[in-house]
């Protein structure tokens, strides 16, 4: 069945790698092995340290000691210095656990400007003035540091210079799934690139232009759509298909495909790598939206999908089948695909 | 059509619901006429099977006509009359191309799922839960069968459907429990568990050629029917101390198979039993298997142990060391059914074996919530519960008066 080597959620950044538009179609396989994660520079990675264990260390004195950090902080109900301290914990326990740190630090934000709102009240009301005032800078402050980790975190800052991908920010993924076919077939299967729809969920039409380029339409969110042009950037019959995404495409992303003989005889190891950026400004950002949250699993599944064609001629589905009355987690579930 | 669905633990109820339709070139529609509840239906029923959600249509004992087929379906055709096996296979990858149909690598929409649970996925299974593909399942009056040019086999006219409605899963389970442990004269086989599936694998155990064949259950009723059908030595674990009889049996080396045909349901009595209860309860342990443990530490040296029983997820106290310095094999999985339809509906045909002879009860199919009660808690003396979709005798109650009769005299 398909395999990941990268192993993560969200790819693995490849810090200073080569221009994109510069890249060969084959994968540097040579860094197949490592493993990463989208680590930010060492000073932000010891302010997101900070900020994870300042969080736990007012979360645990808010939860054990209620009266006294509302004492301090001008507030009056422990229940709510409980809430807040439980809040806490979780957010700092998240920070300091979590390979993607990003939503953690956001929600610490989210918090601040919960507290900011509710101190500035009791400043307001004249109550307790002054050890609101002071609780109401001291929020401020760490509030200023949780917004700059979050957006330092999130890289809006990064990748908006370079048409197409960041250098910085750039993912590579790769998947590979076993298919009890020649790749001979694999090959002209997946070469006629009409066919990708097929397979690639999120994909309405792939036109062939000319010899090298192809139109492709994309199903985005909310009755989106999504186009853009790609070329070939290999082709070896039976071996390997590479693509990349022109310059003024709205989905910035190169790639390959290649079909390995399986060891005895079963058939194929077809194996997908992927070249794009996640925060690569307006380009990559169609790319993104399409890919989902994890990338991994859509290239997983539509691996999965072409192994499926390929050895049975369908998709097999259940989508359509009777039940009976579903539950709203039911109903949620079959919006993700899962039950029919 | 009606359908039994699936509510949540405990909640069965047959209601209408949409028919099936043909959805992929390669499945067919067949209306149902006989249909039966699995022990492993059992654990959907009590709820320990992961995956479930409330409307789930659940059965995998199905067979039926022919109604409609897809447009890729060559070898079958409308009126045909078909016994359809329990996973779900495409015949194409490379599983079904070693014959391991229940690992099939394309027919469980949901693998993903299943792969976060178990490393990988196997088979998609009629009403089995979504890990498993959530495919609606045949304890309804039609069900669609995907990868129907592949799994249904063709029952000729002058065999009855009780006769062979079991070919769908719990008679190849028992036989596949028993092959597996690769019997060779002498041996003596013992079986945890004398519902549907350990009197197959007790009954399968005789045909295969074992020398002795040794039933465990609690169940008076159920153990006599090992005794009368496939002339088996009988243990009551509430009454005697079943590795001490194993061992006393065995002139003290212990049986060359057990077979777990219990699951992850077990009964145990004393520290291990309670200990099991609770852990599970506090879901600790996703399991309870005492049988498997016992199957285990009272196999000989280099035995075999068989486990058809289904367990779901993680189990404790496993004695592996006993399997490693004792050299055992251990041998599971679901039934790849498709590989014994052909070869054990020939044993049927020639009259090897009548599998009717497990049905203790036959009711309607909207009798099905009862039919659970009355097969969880052995009432009536239950063992084997068929359903007719398609009867509006209010309830065929069974010839239980015949049935006991038979066993007791």
């Amino acid at each position: 069945m398909a395999t990941d080597i990268t192993q993560q959620g969200l790819g693995r950044s490849r810090p200073g790698s080569a221009d994109f538009a510069a890249m060969e179609a084959g994968p540097p396989f040579a860094r197949r092995g490592r493993r990463g994660r989208l680590a930010p520079p060492a000073a932000a990675d010891s302010l997101e340290r900070g900020l994870g264990w300042f969080s736990i260390g007012l979360g645990a004195a808010a939860v054990a000691a209620p009266r006294l950090v509302g004492w301090l902080s001008g507030s009056r109900s422990p229940t709510v210095m409980r809430l807040v301290g439980a809040r806490e914990l979780a957010a700092g326990v998240g920070i300091l656990t979590q390979r993607d740190r990003a939503p953690w630090l956001w929600s610490r934000v989210v918090g601040d400007t919960f507290d900011l709102a509710a101190l500035s009240v009791a400043f307001a009301r004249g109550d307790r003035r002054g050890r609101a005032g002071f609780a109401l800078a001291a929020v401020a402050g760490v509030a200023a540091l949780d917004l700059l980790a979050a957006v330092r975190l999130t890289g809006t800052r990064t990748g908006r210079s370079v048409p197409g991908l960041s250098a910085r920010t750039d993912i590579y993924l790769e998947r590979s799934v076993a298919v009890s076919k020649s790749p001979q077939e694999c090959y002209r299967f997946w070469r006629s690139l009409e066919n990708l729809p097929r397979f690639m969920e999120s994909l309405e039409s792939v036109r062939q232009l000319d010899e090298r380029r192809s139109h492709w339409v994309a199903k985005g969110p909310m009755a989106t759509r999504l186009e853009w042009t790609s070329e070939i950037t290999a082709d070896r019959p039976g071996e390997e298909i590479g693509w990349r995404t022109l310059e003024d495409s709205g989905a910035a992303n190169a790639g390959s495909v290649r079909f390995e003989t399986a060891p005895g005889g079963r058939g194929t190891i077809v194996r997908v790598t992927l070249h794009y950026s996640p925060l690569g400004g307006a380009l990559g950002a169609g790319l993104v939206r399409l890919l989902g949250h994890d990338p991994q699993s859509r290239v997983r599944e539509d691996l999965r999908r072409f192994k499926q064609v390929m050895e049975t001629g369908e998709v097999p589905t259940t989508r359509g089948q009777p039940s009976g009355r579903r539950s709203v987690f039911g109903r949620v579930t079959q919006q993700w695909g899962i039950a029919q | 059509m009606k359908a039994n669905v699936w509510y949540g633990a405990q909640q069965l109820r047959v209601e209408n619901v949409p028919d099936p339709k043909i959805l992929n070139p390669r499945d067919a529609i067949v209306r149902i006429t006989s249909t039966a509840i699995c022990g492993s239906d059992l654990h959907i029923y009590d709820g320990y099977i992961p995956g479930m959600l409330p409307g789930d249509i659940i059965g995998h004992e199905f067979m039926g006509e022919v109604v409609e087929v897809g447009s890729e379906v060559k070898n079958l055709k409308v009126g045909d009359r078909v016994v359809n096996p329990f996973p779900i296979s495409c015949g194409g990858c490379f599983f079904c191309q070693e014959s391991l149909y229940s690992l099939c690598e394309n027919s469980n929409p949901n693998a993903w799922l299943a792969e976060k649970l178990w490393g990988h996925s196997p088979a998609g299974l009629f009403g089995y839960s979504h890990l498993l593909g959530g495919y609606a399942g045949g304890q309804a009056q039609y069900a669609r069968i995907p990868f129907a040019d592949v799994g249904p086999v063709k029952i000729p006219g002058d065999l009855t459907d009780e006769q062979v409605l079991f070919l769908s899963d719990v008679f190849p389970t028992g036989y596949m429990a028993v092959e597996q442990c690769n019997i060779r004269p002498g041996d003596t086989v013992a079986v945890w568990g004398c519902g549907p599936v350990g009197l197959f694998a007790i009954k399968s155990a005789r045909l295969l050629g074992a020398e002795r064949v040794i039933a465990i259950d609690r169940f008076p009723a159920r153990l006599r029917k090992a005794s009368q059908w496939a002339d088996a030595e009988t243990l009551n674990y509430e009454q005697v101390d079943v590795p001490e009889a194993l061992q006393v049996m065995t002139g003290g080396r212990g049986p060359d198979a057990c077979i777990d045909a219990v699951g992850m349901e077990g009964h145990a009595h004393g520290v291990f039993g309670s200990y099991d209860r609770i852990k599970q309860a506090l879901m600790l342990e996703s399991d309870r298997p005492p049988a498997l443990r016992q199957a285990i530490t009272t196999c000989r040296n280099g035995g075999t142990v068989s486990v058809p029983g289904v367990y779901g997820g993680f189990l404790d106290k496993i004695p592996f060391g006993s399997i490693v310095n004792r050299a055992l094999t251990v041998k599971s999985g679901q039934t790849h059914v498709q590989r014994y339809l052909k070869p054990l509906l020939e044993l049927i045909e020639k009259g090897s074996i009548d599998p009717s002879f497990v049905i203790t009860h036959r009711l309607r199919l909207e009798d099905a919530p009862r039919g659970y009660r009355m097969f969880r808690d052995k009432q009536d003396s239950c063992i084997k519960v068929v359903l007719k979709p398609w009867s509006d005798v209010p309830t065929v109650e069974p010839d239980q008066a015949q049935e006991n009769g038979r066993i007791l005299h």
